[in-house]
């Protein structure tokens, strides 16, 4: 009998490779180094894993349009483009995680205990949370680039299983933070499951597990719809629980709030990529000729997505929390762009998540400057007067702000302007009306907090701005001025997108 | 016998599962639950590999597996974690955080 060694290509997996290996390694430094050098090497190790593996798909790039480990991974111009915002975002993530102030010392220990007491004194940080990023990230750009189900299922554990325990670290409050983590668990393997299921009847139709054996059995047509219809419901359950669409929406709230802040920054900003890319890829390709079977669903999903979003953040007093709705109202700004199918409605939403990401991430990271002496003050109350005491702090926010209610010369402006065109000119004239109707909703209680921040007198309680690390600082400053840049200038980068983001099938 | 006998087990099972997240408090028996439906879609997958005659369906059930059971160990821990810091593992008691 002979065999066949099968075809890895390794180059068009190096990237995930590196990940893996930088992640595996972190792992290692855990165990032996000391805990004195530990942050540091940590540190170093992870941003230089992010960097090499930034430069290896940039090398890899021209090597557009080919499929990897047999067919498992497919390498195109959207998965290029993908890949690289969730390593970008990844870095300047890091650069929030690397403030050690916002993680448990031991989480292990007991909240209070003795034990507990000890770990923060003697200043020995547990570093865990870095091997746990690369693993993330590893799952996450494995997601958009999956060409079969098993691929997608793998991924999609992977990108999920160290986010539950990141979101556990906390420093302080950390019950809520355990909290967190058991409700991101659960809903999470709950919503995993279905993806499964739904996973098992699509294959049960097309007997096939890749993309391009569904989509052939859907073209073709002449299967068992019944079966069709129950695996693209159930597969796109599991999907819209990572975006955090309603109604799939209700863990992100308390995920979000109860998450360390850096955590909270790369999950919301990076998982989005991950899952609407995953999304983008399964709905444009192996869905897209089934569409009367799921755009009208989608579709309605979408506007009551921006709707509640928008209206609930209204309700909301904690900063985290009000983040935490505007990104569902976003989630559904980008299913606007999924439910488009065609090229324009592509390149939008690969804009607009790159955007939205950088400038979620720089306004979480302006949460975690703002302090008292117990830790993050995230109440908006406490809030009040912020641009008299720290310029740098309230401007920054107030541009973050203004990029998600999407108003000109930012990115947000660019990003929604030419999703919402994309989606009128695909016919979906409803999403477009309520897009525009929650956007401005948005736009209420985000110039509210705005006007909170630079025209309501301070009042004296200890709420302080802090710089605690050039990282910190870096990471906002990356954030604004890619804001203004995208939203000054988007001619190159949207050109850009245009010219690469076509999908193989 | 009809092999898709086997497709009605297996929607038993993940509706069993899914009503019993649903309803139970014990993050424990929710845990069990969602293994359950897991393993609903595990038998789907094998049902699915027979009725075609591939067998791609099979390996998926044994990647299934794999990820179970790294879920398995991450939830434990979470459970466990919890359990130790409030003395319930009840999924109703976690409420710090505002609804």
């Amino acid at each position: 009998m002979s065999f066949t060694a099968p075809v890895l290509s390794y180059s068009l997996l190096s990237p995930m490779l590196i990940l893996l290996g930088g992640a595996l390694i972190g792992v290692l430094v855990e165990a032996f180094v000391s805990k004195a050098l530990r942050p540091a090497v940590q540190l170093t190790l992870t941003l230089g894993t992010l960097l090499l593996a930034v430069m290896q798909l940039w090398r890899i790039r021209g090597q557009q349009s080919l499929t990897a480990a047999v067919g498992t991974i497919v390498f195109d111009g959207p998965a290029f483009l993908l890949q690289a915002s969730i390593l970008i975002i990844a870095i300047i993530s890091v650069f929030l995680i690397a403030d050690t102030e916002h993680f448990a010392a031991l989480p292990a220990a007991l909240p209070g205990s003795e034990e507990e007491r000890q770990a923060v004194q003697s200043g020995n940080q547990i570093t865990e949370v870095y091997p746990l990023t690369l693993f993330a990230v590893a799952g996450m750009v494995m997601f958009p680039v999956a060409n079969d189900l098993i691929t997608l299922f793998v991924a999609l554990e992977m990108l999920s299983l160290p986010l539950y325990l990141m979101a556990g670290l906390s420093r302080r409050r950390r019950l809520a933070s355990q909290e967190a983590a058991l409700k991101y668990f659960l809903l999470g393997a709950f919503s995993s499951a279905f993806f499964l299921f739904g996973a098992a009847y699509l294959y049960g139709y097309s007997a096939s597990i890749t993309f391009a054996g569904i989509r052939e059995a859907i073209v073709g047509g002449g299967g068992n719809d019944v079966l069709l219809l129950i695996g693209i419901a159930f597969l796109s359950i599991g999907l819209l629980f990572k975006v955090g669409a309603v109604p799939f929406h209700s863990w992100s709230p308390d995920v979000y709030q109860g998450a360390p802040t850096p955590v909270t920054a790369f999950m919301a900003a990076a998982t989005k990529i991950a899952a609407f890319g995953a999304m983008l890829r399964i709905y444009y390709t192996v869905f897209a000729n089934a569409q009367w079977s799921w755009t009208p669903v989608l579709s309605g999903i979408a506007i009551v997505t921006m709707l509640l979003g928008s209206l609930v953040a209204i309700a909301q007093r904690d900063v985290k929390r009000m983040l935490a709705y505007s990104s569902i109202a976003h989630a559904g700004f980008l299913l606007s762009g999924v439910i488009a199918l065609n090229k324009a409605g592509l390149d939008a939403t690969i804009f607009y998540l790159f955007a939205y990401g950088v400038a979620t991430v720089g306004a979480f990271a302006v949460v975690t400057l703002v302090r008292d002496s117990a830790g993050e003050v995230t109440d908006l109350n406490r809030w009040k007067g912020l641009g008299k005491r720290s310029p740098f702090a309230a401007t920054s926010f107030a541009l973050f702000l203004l990029a998600f209610a999407g108003i000109p010369l930012t990115s947000g402006f660019i990003g929604k302007f030419s999703i919402f065109s994309a989606a009128y000119e695909s016919g979906a004239k409803g999403v477009v009306i309520a897009g525009v109707l929650s956007s401005a909703i948005a736009a209420f209680f985000y110039i509210r907090v705005i006007v909170l921040m630079f025209f309501t007198d301070a009042t004296e309680d200890g709420t302080s701005v802090e710089i605690p690390s050039i990282l910190t600082q870096a990471s906002v400053v990356i954030a604004a001025v890619v804001t203004v840049a995208l939203g000054v200038y988007p001619a190159p980068l949207l050109d850009f997108i245009t010219n690469l983001a076509i999908f193989i099938r | 016998m009809d092999a898709s006998n086997y497709l009605y087990i297996s929607a038993l099972l993940f509706t069993i599962g899914a009503v019993g997240v649903v309803v139970r408090r014990n993050a424990i028996v929710v845990f069990m639950c969602i293994e359950l439906m897991l393993n609903a879609a595990n038998l789907s997958f094998v049902t699915f590999s027979r009725i075609n005659g591939d067998l791609n369906g099979q390996i998926m059930a044994f990647f299934t597996m794999v990820v179970a059971a790294c879920e398995v160990v991450v939830g434990l821990a979470i459970i466990v974690t919890i359990y130790r810091s409030r003395r319930s593992a009840s999924v109703d008691d976690a409420s710090l955080l505002k609804r």
